[in-house]
């Protein structure tokens, strides 16, 4: 019971939550980088957590169903439109054979998260059926998906009608956004002043943002601790030997502008690295549009794991409140 | 050496064996890698080996990052008396030098390079103190390359040289990386050459091509239907300088499913190598050729 894609959105691609366990090949996790809305969305239609629905950034897709389906529309604030008429986001919705699901201009955020009972059911590699379009993997040929195409959609229960998440569980992004920090990996390399004016500066989220990293701009550049560079590393004093990149580190090439590496990140490589988004703060990210002003605020171990509770408890919520 | 530990972030620790690169460093990062896998502590989910240092994902809602360091520091004591010897293989890949494509790339994008009048190689053979591309070529190819991390993007090897520290070629990365690199490009960076498994971003300079995938996610070619990966840490491989006609041959056969890569079985000892360089290339070469 397949759903017509009759446009695709800008980029709207097939995630779950992504394929562990090859990132030592240099391929990463993939999947929604807003995990608990996808997850809250899957729930909403009675599907498993991890299902693969659809990631659309910034613009939506427009969708034929051929079979009656319930679907939810979670993460950024896009406005849902079946048949033209508009419905609620986060809220199961039934859909009939035969209508179309499309989206007004977005409000806020950056990615909505289209959940439809049953899952997407494009064939797994690799353990997923995340979109990692640079290896081909995944999604629709190892795509985006594209008008024409025909997305099968496994059997699903369907969830319970008008069932909705409340707003105080919605999690958003303040303004300025703050992404927690804790200061690591090569954090030595820049002096005290470049390490407080980093934290100091305001950052805006630069146009080059996508699934591989988000790249920010406007801060000052980071002032290095003079050596001598050690062989094999290269010249620039923001490089080092080749080595791994955390999922959410920040590096920093040639000092100017940080990029934090988000779920489609490149697992190594030779530039510096001053630090790494805090797990619980890596879904807001997936949220986060060019321009917007963005603070990195430093913590530690304990305040990390603190909020990496705090969003499981929140997630817990969601399940409480949808009764799973 | 000395080994240093970072957390990145909740979920990562990262473990810098040296800053700078040498076999004795890799072959310390890779036995520590192993003796986390081995160990199988409870929570790790990723291990990644890199060239002189290592990164190890867990989960720490089943251990805490405390306990994990801990038991990482633990296994560094066994890793550096650990015996530096693998059972591994040599791999004869072709490479296109000075080709059309990359040719036409790096003119493309010649205003994010060093020097805007001549080649990437034509700049690599003048600061390295070579008076030819094409003497730069040979010190390219002459001597086996041990890969010493795979990553970045799908499968992409690094590869590291064979000989002693005073002979290593060493080249800048791009001013500004590139947005367009071709797939299969055989690329230079720091003391590191790659294989550009898939066409995208690179800031490696552009030396060729090979004919020869790394990486298919199809698993269609002939010998990448096990896994689609073609290279791990620890393989060797020799260049073979090949022109267009053998290039294009051997882009034919892969297509019609008959090339066979030329992989012999080897062993590699790092203290027989660190003795006698040029003797131990010469094993491994004949190795490869008498395969």
């Amino acid at each position: 019971m397949p759903v017509k894609v009759i446009k695709p959105g800008l980029l709207t691609t097939i995630q779950d939550l992504g394929r562990p366990g090859y990132f030592h090949l240099g391929i990463p996790i993939g999947g929604a980088m807003d995990r608990v809305s996808l997850r809250t969305a899957n729930l909403l239609v009675g599907n498993d957590e991890g299902a693969a629905g659809l990631e659309a950034v910034f613009l939506g897709p427009e969708l034929e169903f051929t079979e009656d389906a319930t679907i939810a529309v979670t993460g950024a604030d896009l406005p849902i439109l079946i048949d033209d008429v508009e419905q609620p986001g986060w809220t199961a919705l039934k859909i009939k054979a035969g209508q179309r699901l499309g989206f007004g201009y977005l409000k806020s955020g950056a990615r909505a998260y289209i959940a439809i009972s049953g899952g997407v059911d494009t064939p797994p590699m690799l353990g997923s059926r995340s979109t990692y379009a640079i290896g081909a993997l995944g999604g629709v040929d190892g795509r985006a998906i594209a008008a024409g195409d025909s997305l099968p959609i496994g059997a699903g229960a369907g969830g319970t009608e008008g069932a909705t998440v409340a707003p105080d569980l919605r999690r958003a992004t303040g303004s300025p956004v703050e992404l927690r920090v804790l200061p690591g990996l090569y954090w030595h390399r820049i002096t005290e002043t470049a390490q407080r004016g980093f934290f100091d500066d305001e950052w805006k989220v630069a146009p080059e943002a996508d699934r591989m990293g988000y790249r920010f701009r406007g801060g000052k550049a980071l002032e290095f601790v003079e050596r001598e560079q050690p062989f094999g590393a290269g010249s620039d004093p923001s490089n080092i030997v080749d080595g791994c990149y955390p999922y959410g580190s920040i590096q920093v090439p040639g000092g100017t502008e940080p990029i934090v590496l988000h779920r489609d990140a490149v697992s190594g490589g030779g530039y510096f690295m001053i630090g790494t988004v805090i797990s619980a703060d890596m879904d807001l990210i997936g949220q986060l549009q060019p321009h917007m002003p963005v603070r990195f605020v430093e913590v530690d171990m304990e305040t990390a794991l603190k909020a990496r509770a705090d969003r499981a408890a929140l997630m817990n919520r969601i399940r409480g409140a949808l009764d799973r | 050496m000395k080994t240093r530990y970072s957390f990145g972030g909740d979920e990562h620790i990262f473990v810098e064996v040296d800053e700078e690169m040498s076999l004795d460093a890799f072959f310390k990062s890779l036995s520590m890698s192993n003796s986390v896998r081995d160990s199988k502590i409870k929570g790790v989910t990723e291990i990644c080996p890199a060239n002189a240092s290592f990164q190890v994902k867990f989960d720490p809602d089943q251990i805490s990052p405390d306990d994990m360091l801990a038991e990482l520091k633990k296994l560094e004591g066994a890793a550096e008396n650990a015996e530096k010897k693998l059972t591994t293989r040599i791999v004869e890949i072709p490479v296109y030098y000075q080709d059309p494509w990359t040719h036409e790339t790096l003119m493309r994008f010649r205003e994010r390079h060093q020097d805007p009048n001549g080649t990437d190689l034509d700049y690599a053979a003048r600061i390295n103190g070579f008076d030819s591309a094409e003497e730069f070529i040979v010190a390219h190819h002459s001597n086996p390359w041990f890969v010493s991390m795979v990553g970045f993007v799908s499968g992409l090897p690094f590869l590291y040289q064979l000989v002693e520290r005073e002979r290593q070629l060493q080249v800048p990365k791009y001013l500004r990386p590139r947005t367009d690199t071709p797939k299969l490009t055989v690329g230079y960076g720091g003391c590191f050459s790659c294989i550009y498994s898939v066409r995208g971003a690179g800031g490696y300079q552009m030396f060729g091509i090979t004919p020869m995938p790394i990486y298919d996610p199809q698993q269609k070619i002939s010998y990448l239907k096990d896994f689609m990966v073609f290279f791990k840490p620890g393989d060797i491989v020799k260049w073979k300088p090949i022109g267009r006609e053998e290039h294009d041959r051997i882009a034919a056969e892969v297509e019609a499913g008959t090339y066979a890569p030329k992989i012999v079985e080897v062993d590699f000892d790092l203290n027989a190598w660190n003795a006698d360089v040029d003797g131990t290339n010469a094993k491994l070469m004949e190795a490869l050729n008498a395969g």
